[in-house]
């Protein structure tokens, strides 16, 4: 079988299972296309010596059968996951060299699973991005292109890197984190499925933290049925975990019926945005009709507060980044500034904090350590809660009015090209989260499915938010969605 | 609620993240901007709502008191930037 | 239960220059809990390890780590609130308490400052003299410690072990209810004292495993009184808090030192700025510990990664019935049941172990003898033998108890009683053999005191004449008897047969 590194988990598991490959071979062909691809900078750390001592292993588990479904798989490791004795560095300068003695819960499940990691992939500098500029390793850039066009396009952030690496096929599928959309919309970017399942579900143990009330790891995949898969396996309670939910994992990918008749799809008027490009409008009208037409009940409804997560969610993830960060100072690990004659402890903290964080990180940072100063803390931090507070009951209202999964667009437009926003300020980068970020205050399950191409090529996805701890019902719709679309495309191969 | 370069210093300080003098007035706008964006949040009626404490509730989980971690010595020192005798090493604190 | 009743103590006064002052004083107490492993990890609390081996990766702070709470820790405030009459509060959390300091690896503390787990209670405080003060218990808290920062090892360098980072603390807010040094030191002997009893914190000051931080402030005769009607802090004085003692003679030399120096600068004109100082026991001064630009805004907030720590009723209550007797209520049943003073029931019950050494003694015992073999002989023993606890006596209970028989029992006199303690504390064995063995009974055939003492007053008119004249010279002839029985005659029995003879 040749590209081999073009399948998608499922249909790889089966050929496994089949003995029409094996680990090792899926695994070659992955490194091939990797080393391939270093105009996509999309694998930072290669681990080609773990990955074929894994694939082995995997074989001979597969060999004996009654291996789970993860085993054999090639996949990509995002950097914000410790994973022991590779270079973990949350794609920041500050963690230059960081080679954690511990493997996070999620990687550590997957491994167990006989999954093969591949490598560390590239993401936005802790996670705080929608584009992958601010990795310290540099730009991830898309696969795809726009028509004739060949300046470098985004391909998403935070989860720049895992996105690129599964719509170039570089591997079966990658893990991801999502803490404002960082998971959906780099997948709507780049024609892939990415799914956040609901808060405490996916252990958060051993991830670089970033904001500890939003953070949740998730799958990136080239098709819903893989995403399901995947995320049985990373999905679990985890004692070392105080946020972990103690509730057990269903087989998601049983729960893939493509039934979803007379499920109540509701179409939530508030994200309807002022100036929304006519693509994104007819896109989600688009999807709108494919459930109806597979036999989905449509409701009209209102989720109020909406237009106040954006300014919440930036309230409250700076301000518990500024927490989670003090760690970073150049004392156990990482990396300290060089000091001139004369610096004490606090220079070494501010130099080391300056040289190591880049400026999204300490923007954010800063913000963070405003919005909690004395004196703010009632004015901003409380009050951003008080309104968290209300966005969740908004969903709360509607779900149990009957509503059983949400539709909405996942990213306000297509990817957009590396560099062009510089110039822009903070708060447009912003907007780029402006569908996502609600379900992460409200510690909602959300998916983004490819839904269709734009006018240049691009791809184009659509959201899905479910019901708490109904990731398998939620699978299921998106399951649905996906087969109503159709969308097949891949990007042209330019590297 | 306005930010000028004095409360921008002071925010970097807290933050200990050195910030140039002359990166100060952008850093100033940058706040401005952002904290401008966030102002909305003003509009809405928080009225009764009790702040939002934890996203999934449950009960907290708790650990029983056995000792089943430590004693790993060269693990927490094997990334450090200057580890010395067993310590971390850092420039010289005076309090 | 016998209800003790004292009177209040009379507030400290330190005359400055111009007036007269009061002293006002509250105590923030950290007490390390007494559990095998940390609050939010499972690391060794282990004093005195290798320099970082008792550290997790949680501890150390690395990327991606995440607490999870020892419920033994939660148990330990629970039972610590109890003995402070305080009470227990079902719902509480967890906030960060942020700052940057080399032995905060997180550059947060875990701590409750919004909602703790203990609220009100009260300690009494006896000083000894007849007085006592019930100061107020504000609140408990549970937090992480932090490790330890060596900053003489090297000239350029510090040097931090994080052994003691994440180790539960129990921070205990009293009101300022506190008016002088002697009262400080005595309201921490007595938390003490109560978690020592407890079994919730060893109260090893030395270890640092209790330690205070002294907030004192002056203020003028009549404005405490104020305050206390008005519950107005504008009464008093600006507050200044003395960091980390962790010895009780240096906590009432700073208190005294730093009301000195604020009365000093009030009474010349100036103001006494609200800030955190340190006590140099060399120079017997304190110093101001921070800059005074820097802020301290510890931007509190409620930690993301614990939810609310809720605790049932029944576990509380049962935690309650396992309480053991408390100082109080044992000091009461020893001057009640036993007939003790004040002083010694203080002195037997200041720890569980002497107080239970002594009710072995005392059981089926004269109870004051018992206290006074107890404090004067055994105590003052195992002190010159290089300060022994109770728990090192070489004399057991049963021991020292046979030895009260003998006397009770008039077998062997009070002194040679004390000879027999000491044979018994260096050499073991059980005293009545010993008194056979070494024919140590003393003698009390008055026959045979009757021939001794003729005997002496036979050798020796001159001093019978001297004697008949000043009774006091009669001692001399109990002496010469005890001398000539070889110290063993009834020493009661000889003086009433000296009398006799001599007394006429």
């Amino acid at each position: 079988m040749s590209d081999l590194n073009k399948l998608g988990l499922a249909e790889a598991r089966d050929a496994l299972r089949k003995g029409e490959t094996t680990s090792v071979e899926l695994t070659e062909a992955c490194l091939k296309a990797i080393d391939a691809a270093d105009a996509l900078n999309a694998f930072v750390h290669k681990t080609p010596e773990i990955a074929l001592e894994r694939a082995k292993a995997a074989d001979a588990r597969i060999q004996e059968g009654e291996a789970p479904a993860m085993c054999g798989l090639p996949v990509g490791i995002k950097d914000l996951f410790c994973t022991k004795g590779v270079a973990s560095q949350a794609a920041s300068k500050i963690l230059d060299g960081f080679k954690p003695e511990y493997e996070s819960t999620v990687s550590q499940q997957l491994a167990d699973a006989g999954a093969v990691m591949l490598g560390k992939l590239n993401m936005d500098e802790f996670a705080m991005g929608s584009s992958n500029e601010t990795s310290a390793y540099g730009n991830a850039v898309s696969p795809w292109r726009r028509g004739n066009d060949d300046a470098q396009l985004t391909p998403g952030g935070s989860s720049g890197g895992s996105a690129s690496a599964v719509a170039a096929d570089l591997c079966l599928a990658a893990t991801g984190t999502d803490t404002g959309g960082s998971i959906r919309q780099p997948a709507a970017f780049t024609g892939t499925v990415g799914i956040k399942p609901t808060y405490g579900r996916c252990s958060r143990w051993g991830v670089v933290a970033f904001a500890s009330s939003l953070d949740q790891a998730g799958p990136m995949t080239k098709s819903v049925r893989d995403a399901a898969i995947m995320l049985e396996a990373m999905c679990g309670h985890d004692p070392k975990d105080s946020t972990s939910a103690e509730l057990a994992v269903p087989n998601f990918e049983a729960m893939l019926t493509g039934d979803i008749k007379g499920k109540k799809i509701g179409i939530p008027k508030e994200y309807r945005m002022e100036g929304m490009p006519a693509e994104i409008e007819k896109l989600w009208a688009d999807g709108t009709e494919m459930l109806k037409a597979a036999g989905a009940e449509i409701v009209d409804i209102s989720l109020p507060h909406t237009k106040y997560a954006l300014p919440a969610y930036y309230v409250i993830a700076p301000a518990e980044a500024s927490s989670n960060l003090a760690r970073y100072d150049g004392v156990r690990y990482g990396n300290r500034a060089v000091l001139e004659a004369g610096d004490g402890i606090t220079e070494m903290y501010e130099k080391s904090r300056a040289a190591g964080f880049g400026q999204e990180v300490q923007r954010r940072v800063m913000i963070g350590t405003y919005v909690l100063s004395a004196g703010f803390y009632d004015a901003y931090y409380n009050r951003a809660r008080r309104v968290r507070a209300l966005i969740k009951r908004d969903f709360e209202e509607v779900f149990a009015a009957g509503v059983d999964a949400i539709l909405t667009p996942a990213t306000p437009s297509a990817a957009f090209g590396l560099g062009e926003m510089i110039d822009a300020d903070p708060v447009q980068m912003y907007l780029n989260d402006v569908f996502t970020v609600t379900v992460n205050l409200a510690g909602l399950p959300g998916i983004a499915v490819p839904a269709g191409l734009d006018t240049q090529g691009l791809p184009l996805g659509l959201q899905l938010i479910g019901r708490p701890w109904e990731e398998g019902d939620l699978l299921n719709t998106a399951y649905a969605l996906e087969s109503a679309a159709g969308f097949v495309a891949k990007p042209g191969k330019w590297w | 609620m306005s930010i000028d370069q004095n409360t921008a210093a002071k925010v970097a300080k807290l933050a200990r993240i050195k910030v140039e003098e002359d990166a100060l007035p952008a850093l100033a706008e940058e706040f401005n901007t952002i904290l401008g964006f966030i102002e909305q949040l003003n509009e809405v009626d928080v009225e009764g709502v009790e702040p939002m404490t934890s996203v999934t509730p449950q009960r907290l989980k708790r650990r029983e008191d056995v000792v089943n971690d430590g004693n790993q010595q060269d693990k927490i020192l094997s990334n450090a930037p200057d580890a010395r005798e067993g310590f971390f090493a850092v420039p010289k604190v005076v309090e | 239960m016998l209800d003790l009743t004292y009177e209040l103590p009379k507030p400290k006064v330190i005359a400055g220059a111009k007036h007269d002052w009061e002293l006002v004083i509250g105590m923030e107490v950290h007490a390390q809990v007494s559990s095998k492993a940390k609050l939010f990890s499972g690391a060794s609390t282990k004093f005195g390890n290798e320099p970082n081996s008792n550290v997790s990766f949680v501890d150390a702070a690395m990327p991606g780590m995440l607490p999870v709470i020892n419920e033994y820790c939660v148990e330990q405030a629970v039972r610590t609130g109890l003995g402070l009459k305080a009470e227990i509060n079902l719902w509480s959390a967890f906030d960060r308490k942020n700052y940057f300091y080399p032995d905060l690896p997180q550059g947060y503390q875990i701590s409750q400052l919004y909602h703790p787990i203990v609220g009100e209670g009260e300690v009494l405080v006896e000083l000894g003299d007849g007085t006592a003060r019930n100061v107020r218990v504000e609140r408990i808290h549970m937090e992480q410690d932090a490790g330890k920062s060596i900053h003489d090892m090297d000239p350029n360098m510090s040097f931090v072990d994080l052994n003691r980072t994440g180790v539960c603390l129990m921070e205990i807010v009293s009101r300022p209810d506190i008016r002088g040094p002697e009262e400080a030191a005595a309201y921490i002997a007595k938390l003490r004292q109560i978690m020592r009893y407890l079994g919730t914190c060893d109260g090893n000051m030395q270890n640092g495993n209790l330690r205070a931080d002294v907030n004192v402030s002056i203020c003028l005769p009549g404005a405490y009184e104020k305050y206390q009607e008005t519950q107005d802090f504008s009464h008093l004085g600006t507050r200044c808090e003395i960091k980390n003692m962790n010895s009780m003679r240096f906590i009432q030399q700073a208190i005294e030192v730093e009301a000195r120096r604020q009365i000093a600068i009030v009474e010349g004109g100036g103001k006494v700025d609200q800030e955190t100082r340190l006590y140099d026991p060399d120079k017997g001064e304190t110093r101001s510990m921070r800059s005074k630009e820097e802020a301290h805004d510890y931007r509190y907030f409620p930690d993301p990664d614990l939810l609310p720590l809720e605790i049932e009723q029944d576990w509380v209550d049962g935690i309650a019935a396992s309480l053991p007797e408390l100082p109080d209520e044992k000091k009461a049943r020893f001057i009640g049941d036993f007939g003790l003073s004040d002083y010694d029931a203080s002195v037997l019950t200041a720890d569980v172990e002497s107080a239970a050494y002594f009710e072995a003694v005392a059981e089926g015992r004269n109870g004051k003898l018992a206290a006074n073999w107890v404090i004067n002989e055994l105590f003052g023993r195992l002190k010159k033998d290089e300060d022994k606890t109770i728990t090192d006596s070489p004399v057991s209970p049963v021991q020292l108890g046979g030895i009260i028989d003998l006397i009770s029992s008039d077998a062997i006199s009070g002194k040679i009683a004390k000879d027999l303690f000491e044979i018994v504390y260096t050499e073991g064995g059980d005293p009545a053999e010993i008194v056979e063995a070494r024919g140590m009974k003393q003698v009390t055939d008055t026959g045979a005191i009757e021939t001794a003492l003729d005997e002496i007053i036979a050798a020796n008119p001159a001093q019978v004449e001297k004697a008949k004249v000043n009774p006091k010279l009669a001692g001399w002839f109990v002496g010469q008897v005890m001398k000539a029985t070889g110290g063993k005659a009834n020493p009661k029995a000889v003086n009433e047969l000296v009398a006799k003879k001599l007394g006429g």
